[in-house]
């Protein structure tokens, strides 16, 4: 049953007050909801070098109740590969391996450690929280950035290419369960951490998670970006379980009333796109118009399989 | 009681591991190394060994998951060469600050580029600084020795060993080995202690973000700065010499064979002169000392067994007094000497007396070495030259 209201999440918070992520956000309130559908104890979260890395504190004290793993940026997929091998060689059983990074961590320097672990079929959840560059460094292009977004080594031209389709990658291992999220829509976001913690091999869950910081945006508005993201259809809220694709939440509500929203209604209220032409707007408007209608085709020819 | 079996070094350290009883191996081809995980792999396929063994895509991944699986508690063995060992680098330095037992064969092989297969000891030399603890073998039989001691080492000291022995010339050359059993070897070495507290559930930031000064804890009691922690496992890792020798004398008592603990010595209680080097090189050169005292010169030599932590009051000990000493390796620092010489002239130098000193780097990318060139470098030497030399470059 798809959880309807906040009243029924978990009351216990794993993040205590005091972390050193930036306020609004997107990642920090991802992993507060994931931790809520993941079990107090036996959740060994690995990290590489990433905001996450921030947000878990700074010697001798941390902020969240989990056992976190730290690993060099590159490392993530293998780090998770030890993790799972050394609690079955040693006979700890009941954890729940969940790895968490970024999309420099997993769309580049990270993803042939992922693509090795998922192709092993190692029994844990990847995490990309992705919030479009290399935000911990300073806002940075990474192959997750959007055309038209200026980035700290895009800062004359603005990033010339499209974003890279990390989740078609992904489901070329065929994953026995593959989600997108947002911290905007928390109770889809719990109910795919909930429904991932049962699946066993490898799972991807890919979070669309806006940086106020890093996209130009105030703080007050991370709920609304996230949000704008969705209605655009720049991100897209879906589930594939067993490879049977179906759009999830407000996704699945716009897939039956149609969208309403643009790509520029998105990005007007993010100062990345300040020198974005109207070409670049264009193409990803007909970048995010194909995408979406792949998804809705797929949606419709899956669902009316079932 | 053991039994001696023809096998190579390969086969002789993934037997160690093996009766080492550990618990993760990985590992990624290549080559000289590809038969030490072509052979556990079959342990483990067979059931012959209850381990888990990943098939990794990298060698980055090699030691990045042994060193998580060693987080959460398991006894692991990874094993690599050459251009694998350079490509662990970032992994080395991140195993040995995670303080981890990890134990790693290292057949020595020359580095790219241009390619080459064959032996030399640049790989293991240019990871010298990352923190662990480099042990250098001459024969099959101590690579299998070295593994069980490495082990103990390892957890006694929590920091990470490489196990180094020369590509082809000793990892693919069949000698007797005397294999011990399982009983003996479980004498030596006990099960593993699993310290990583993950069985608790408690709450814990492994390897997290550290601040260079001290600081203060949750509970108000004033925790290591970066520098506190680089400063403890620098001191570990001297103190390790001591514990090495110690290892090498219990081993000594289970299996009554002795490796001589950091450094070995051949002939030397009246020599005048000495040859110094590493591994499979180093026991030639026992043949070329012999060589030399048939013609009537007092020549020994020091084999350098543990090159990290450096021996070096004991080096400074065994060659002070003497008047010539010559070193031979197969690795260079490139803009200066060869890396065995350049740390024993180091040391030598807090001596009154110090010898004569000539430096050979020789044998690189597979290059033979003959015993008459050898000793026909220590004559050299005995005779006045003095310096860093290129043993065998031809025009």
């Amino acid at each position: 049953m798809a959880t309807t209201s906040v009243r029924q999440l978990p009351k216990n918070e794993l993040i205590m007050p005091g972390t050193r992520s930036c306020a609004g956000c997107g990642l920090m309130l991802t992993y507060r909801h994931a931790l809520k559908a993941l079990d107090e104890g036996k959740t060994i979260v690995a990290v590489p070098a990433s905001c996450m890395t921030v947000l878990h504190g700074v010697y001798p004290i941390t902020p969240v109740n989990v056992i976190c793993i730290n690993n060099p940026f590159a490392a993530t997929g293998a780090a998770a590969t030890g993790i799972v091998a050394g609690l079955k060689a040693t006979g700890k059983t009941g954890y729940t391996v969940v790895a968490f990074a970024g999309d420099g961590g997993t769309y580049d320097i990270g993803i042939q450690a992922l693509s090795g672990a998922f192709e092993r079929r190692v029994n844990f959840i990847y995490v990309c929280y992705d919030n479009e560059g290399y935000m911990n460094t300073g806002t940075q292009r990474s192959s997750a950035s959007p055309v038209g977004a200026i980035t700290s080594t895009t800062p004359i031209l603005a990033k010339l290419q499209q974003k890279k389709e990390m989740v078609k990658i992904v489901e070329a291992h065929n994953l026995p369960y593959i989600a997108t999220g947002s911290p905007s829509y928390p109770l889809d976001l719990f109910d795919k951490f909930k429904f991932a913690k049962n699946v066993e091999g490898s799972r991807y869950i890919e979070v669309h998670a806006p940086c106020p910081p890093g996209w130009g945006f105030p703080n007050r508005n991370l709920i609304k970006m996230g949000k704008l993201a969705v209605e655009s259809g720049i991100h897209v809220l879906f589930e594939i379980r067993d490879g049977k694709f179906s759009l999830t939440s407000r996704s699945l509500a716009l897939a039956n009333k149609g969208r309403k929203k643009t790509v520029s209604d998105y990005i007007k209220g993010q100062s990345r796109f300040r020198k974005i032409s109207p070409e670049q707007i264009s193409e990803l408007q007909a970048f995010t118009d194909k995408r979406w209608n792949e998804l809705l085709e797929r949606h419709f020819k899956d669902s009316g399989d079932a | 009681m053991g039994q001696v079996e023809i096998i190579t070094a390969n086969t002789a350290a993934a037997l160690a591991a093996k009766l080492c009883r550990v618990q993760v191996i990985s590992a990624y081809p290549i080559t000289p190394q590809t038969p030490v995980t072509e052979e556990l792999a079959e342990m483990v396929e067979s059931g012959a060994l209850q381990a888990e063994y990943i098939t990794v895509e990298s060698e980055h991944s090699a030691l990045a998951s042994v060193v998580a699986a060693s987080q959460v508690g398991a006894r692991v063995f990874t094993a690599t060469s050459a251009n694998g060992l350079l490509y662990m680098h970032e992994m080395l330095h991140w195993a040995a600050g995670s303080r981890v037992p990890i134990v790693m064969a290292c057949v020595n092989r020359g580095v790219g580029a241009p390619w080459t297969i064959l032996n030399d000891q640049q790989d293991t030399i240019s990871q010298r600084d990352t923190g662990w603890l480099q042990i250098y073998c001459r024969n099959s039989q101590e690579v299998l020795d070295t593994i069980i001691q490495g082990f103990r080492l390892a957890e006694e000291i929590q920091i990470p060993v490489m196990v180094c022995y020369d590509g082809f010339i000793l990892s693919h050359a069949s000698t007797p080995v005397d294999v011990p059993s399982q009983d003996e070897v479980d004498r030596f070495l006990p099960h593993f202690v699993d310290r990583s507290g993950i069985n608790g559930g408690t709450p814990m930031n492994v390897n997290p973000l550290i601040l260079s000064d001290p600081r203060l804890g949750p509970d108000d009691a004033l925790m290591p700065g970066y520098m506190e922690f680089r400063f403890m496992l620098q001191r570990d890792i001297l103190n390790s010499l001591q514990i090495i020798e110690s290892v090498d004398r219990e081993f000594s008592d289970v299996f009554g064979r002795s490796w001589g603990g950091s450094l070995w010595k051949y002939k030397m209680e009246d020599a005048d002169h000495a040859i110094v080097s590493m591994g499979s090189l180093a026991s030639e050169c026992t043949i070329a000392a012999d060589m030399l005292r048939d013609r009537g010169v007092k020549v020994g030599v020091v084999g350098v067994r543990v090159y990290r932590p450096f021996p070096a009051s004991q080096i400074s000990e065994y060659l002070s007094h003497l008047k010539t000493v010559t070193f031979f390796e197969k690795d260079v620092s490139y803009g200066f000497h060869g890396a065995v010489a350049m740390d024993a002239k180091a040391a030598l130098y807090e001596s009154a007396s110090r010898p004569s000193v000539s430096s050979y780097v020789v044998g690189l990318g597979g290059r033979d070495v003959r015993p008459e060139q050898l000793a026909e470098a220590t004559i050299n030497c005995i005779e006045g030259s003095i310096g860093h030399h290129w043993l065998d470059v031809r025009n």
